[in-house]
């Protein structure tokens, strides 16, 4: 914790997920960052790409089975519509908070000058093609182009 | 605590914003942005103007609405006040830090 004293100076945060909680948790914590003066790239891999693919972004949900948070029996989040409900109750609890959906929130990010990079190897293993994803999308890199652009002292690396 | 601004003293907590808004003046907004290295244009006073109006009103602050407001789209915002954009404006304005996340 010497660089700096500890400041954080850049975030590089990783998401790997698309359960709408963990998208909003990443998109969150990349937009305070930038709040805050720290510069903040985030990486979509695996299930994380959903995020940012056109076709699927508006269509995010909240995880009822798995989840005991939910505080909801495994098998009953198991039936048909009650992920969808679940879903439904999240999205409008968060614009009651004045949270916004995933294709404004991508906006504010890219606005707030937040970059974002799709991992080329998830692309590749889901067949997705630059065009299907956000339109201002920074690139589809690799791994190791990541980490270059983290690069330089008080950079923090985070994996959602 | 107290401190000196434009030769008046005014009243700040311990992040420097104003804690009496009735102590701001445009004088003391040039020190406090002299201070954050920003030099305030026409466009910059549009947008403390605004930041004031929405204080007044009870209004939350965050950088959502800010983008909505229709006075400064977000990238503006950020280029007008870089680094920490919302905590850099208010300041300026003499108005509290905003208790926003988003």
């Amino acid at each position: 914790m010497n660089e700096f004293n500890g400041e954080v100076r850049k975030m590089m945060i990783i998401l790997s997920k698309a359960t709408l909680e963990n998208v909003y948790a990443a998109f969150v914590l990349a937009n305070g960052a930038r709040m805050e003066g720290i510069e903040a790239e985030m990486f979509f891999t695996f299930f994380g790409l959903e995020a940012i693919h056109k076709g699927k972004l508006e269509h995010l949900h909240t995880a009822t089975v798995g989840n005991p948070a939910l505080h909801m029996p495994t098998l009953l989040g198991g039936l048909p519509g009650v992920e969808a409900l679940a879903t439904n109750m999240m999205k409008k609890e968060m614009e009651k908070i004045d949270m916004p959906d995933v294709l404004e929130f991508l906006d504010i990010l890219k606005a707030s000058g937040v970059k974002l990079w799709a991992c080329k190897l998830a692309m590749e293993m889901f067949h997705y093609k630059k065009e299907d994803m956000y339109d201002d999308l920074d690139g589809v890199i690799t791994v190791g182009d990541f980490y270059k652009q983290g690069s330089g002292l008080g950079t923090h690396m985070l994996f959602v | 605590m107290q401190t000196q601004l434009a030769n008046t003293t005014v009243d700040v907590n311990e992040e420097g914003y104003l804690t009496n808004f009735a102590q701001w003046t445009p004088a003391v907004a040039e020190a406090i942005a002299k201070d954050l290295n920003i030099t305030l244009t026409p466009r910059h006073w549009e947008v403390i103007t605004y930041l004031q109006n929405e204080y007044k009103n009870d209004s939350p602050l965050s950088i959502r609405k800010i983008g909505k407001s229709g006075v400064v789209d977000i990238k503006e915002f950020y280029q007008l006040f870089p680094n920490a954009p919302l905590k850099a404006a208010t300041k300026i304005a003499g108005i509290p830090k905003p208790a926003s996340c988003i």
